[in-house]
């Protein structure tokens, strides 16, 4: 029994020291910055002050906060109603090829982010491919702005984070197999029925899963509102970058990082929850 | 050697030795520095491209440039190092300020840097580091209107900027970085650049972001490119940076409004925790040789505060990039950027106010 113990420590503890030395350090290291002060001219002067909490407060970072929750949630629902379908689809094809379509759906994540996210600003800007193909075919005679909204960041967070809707909810519709869909069309579910009481009650943690995957990373991203929203809008991700490399005030880029790690942590609560929830339910349908 | 009688030996000793004394002591000025590396990190595309080779086969001392983007990121790199990992930074007048005040910049040796005598007498009376103590100027400019002289008549005011006539509306940008995007509504409400009154920042954020309605993008990057393509017909931008627009494109043009605008000056700083401080000042005194300065401003498009350096500049270069021309007396009228120490946290809370 000892002996085993031991083992088991051994085996685990080169995951322990990742999980000490990447996350909990760095993350006590922010939250501990969080409580120190600016120095006149930059670095950290380490007096003990909640004064960087009371700033944070300030309705100008909520307003900010509120955008970025806006374009993560936006991003997160179209990444949805496009990412399901996809899944479903390569779920539902024969198996040699739903290797060749995963591979193809991963296929953007070898090129860098800068160059994709660079390419949507050569296609969207007022003299880019769209407007002179929309001019050319006379639809428009000014061109349409496209470029240096909302509406591109939400574009660049989309096709940016989209796989990882898809992965997971594939995942989930793979593990489900095709029997269950099958018998409620032997009872009598037309396909909207089949999906709707089936498919997405059982694959909700997937579903959750790929909500987070796209929320988390659009909501701290801070390349795509820069270049593709021209500056004029700030996401949360640019504040801190901001405070941490343009203002040199660490201790209160620390806080706003501090403030949105919490929140993200209460969402992974909710998802965790959800997925437990899954897990029972599969649990008590099998018992039935 | 079996063969040598003892006398010869020693005789042969002796001159080995004496050729080796003689040696050492005519070579100490070079051999002291010769064979160091210089860690420098400078802007990307803003050294001339022999500088390096040249300096390094002069002097025997090897160059590792490295590269920035902005000043802001240098100055990151530097406190996540606390000061140290290079010899010597490129860093705009302010920046050098901070570093002096952080104890972070070395003070510079005049009788080391004979060179400085090549400077305008005016490019060491900037407030940022009178007398020129702890940085030597590299380069300096303006900033100002960039326009496309065929798609839109000529401006004269910054206000043609913050507030764009109907047909500007969506083609103008402004400058990103907090203090160039500050300094139009700054200069044509008559406030100092280095404002850290509150409600004067006040008064200026309310105007400017009544301008971010009407305005394309905030640019620090790839506002002349914007030119060269027409998406924007008016930006603001720094005089050299103009010029790479101007540069393909001969309708694009510069000018300062008539309200006035910035000196900025960007620096060359030693660092304190350098261990290589005698070839990091042979490095400097290299750059402010009359054909270093000449070769970046013919290469970079900048102007340097090198008064022998711009005598020598190719003239039809002046006629090409007028900007070039703008006198050092016109330039000195103009404020320059200090570090704003404890306001710092004031400015960037405006400027999210704008952008945000």
């Amino acid at each position: 029994m000892r002996r085993g113990r031991l083992r088991s420590t051994a085996l685990v503890s080169p995951a322990l020291l990742w999980w000490a030395g990447l996350l909990v350090l760095p993350v006590g290291l922010v939250l501990a910055y969080s409580f120190f002060q600016r120095g006149t001219y930059g670095g950290v002067v380490y007096d003990w002050t909640f004064d960087n909490y009371r700033r944070a407060f300030d309705s100008l970072y909520l307003s900010v906060l509120w955008f970025s929750l806006r374009v993560a949630v936006e991003a997160t629902v179209i990444s949805l109603l496009i990412g399901y379908p996809v899944a479903l689809f390569v779920a539902t094809r024969p198996a040699r090829w739903r290797t060749v379509l995963l591979v193809l759906i991963i296929l953007p994540f070898w090129t860098s982010l800068l160059i994709r996210t660079y390419a949507w600003v050569v296609l969207l800007n007022d003299q880019g491919l769209i407007n002179r193909v929309l001019r050319g075919s006379g639809l428009v005679d000014e061109p349409v702005r496209l470029l240096y909204n909302e509406f591109a960041i939400v574009i660049g967070m989309v096709s940016t984070y989209l796989p990882l809707m898809v992965l997971p909810i594939y995942a989930a519709l793979e593990r489900l197999g095709p029997e269950l869909a099958e018998a409620s069309a032997d009872l009598g579910a037309n396909a909207w029925k089949r999906l709707w009481t089936v498919m997405v009650p059982l694959t909700l943690p997937g579903i959750a899963a790929g909500c987070i995957f796209v929320f988390v990373p659009t909501l701290g991203n801070f390349l795509i509102p820069d270049l593709l929203g021209g500056g004029r809008r700030q996401m949360v991700g640019n504040l801190i970058q901001g405070q941490f490399l343009k203002a040199r005030d660490w201790p209160f880029g620390a806080t706003l990082a501090v403030s949105l790690i919490a929140m993200l942590l209460v969402l992974v609560l909710v998802q965790s929850w959800l997925a437990r929830r899954g897990v029972d339910g599969e649990a008590a349908s099998r018992a039935v | 050697m079996k063969h040598l009688k003892p006398t010869r030996f020693v005789a042969l000793a002796a001159i080995t030795v004496i050729a080796v004394v003689v040696a050492v002591v005519t070579g100490s000025a070079t051999a002291k520095t010769s064979g160091t590396t210089l860690t420098i990190s400078n802007w990307d595309a803003y050294t001339p491209k022999d500088l390096i080779p040249k300096f390094e086969k002069a002097t025997g001392i090897k160059v590792k440039l490295a590269k920035h983007t902005t000043n802001e990121d240098i100055m990151g790199k530097l406190e996540a190092q606390n000061g140290g990992g290079y010899d010597i930074v490129f860093v705009s007048g302010p920046f050098a300020e901070s570093l002096k005040k952080r104890g972070w910049a070395a003070k510079l040796d005049p009788k080391q840097i004979p060179n400085r005598k090549n400077l305008y007498p005016a490019a060491s009376r900037l407030a940022y580091d009178l007398g020129n103590k702890y940085s030597m100027p590299y380069t300096w400019g303006t900033t100002g209107l960039c326009w496309r002289s065929d798609l839109t008549k000529t401006p004269t005011s910054w206000n043609d900027l913050l507030k764009p006539s109907a047909d500007l509306k969506g083609k103008t940008t402004m400058l990103a970085t907090d203090r160039w995007l500050m300094l139009p509504a700054l200069k044509v409400l008559g406030y100092s650049i280095n404002t850290v009154n509150p409600a004067q920042l006040q008064k200026a954020a309310a105007l400017l972001k009544e301008t971010k309605k009407t305005l394309l993008a905030y640019d620090d990057t790839t506002f002349y490119s914007k030119l060269v393509s027409g998406e924007a017909r008016l930006v603001e931008a720094w005089d050299g940076w103009c010029n790479y627009g101007i540069g393909e494109n001969p309708k694009i043009k510069f000018k300062i409004p008539k309200e006035g605008s910035d000196v900025f000056v960007d620096t060359m700083v030693v660092l304190e925790k350098s261990k290589n401080k005698e070839a990091a000042h042979k490095f400097l005194d290299w750059v402010l040789r009359a054909d270093s300065g000449k070769a970046v401003t013919e290469l970079v498009l900048y102007k340097t505060p090198n008064a022998v350096a711009m005598a020598r500049v190719r003239k039809s270069l002046g006629k090409q990039y007028p900007n070039l021309l703008i006198p050092p007396k016109l330039l000195l009228t103009f404020e320059t950027e200090r570090d704003l120490g404890k306001a710092q946290p004031l400015w960037s809370r405006t400027v999210s106010g704008i952008v945000g």
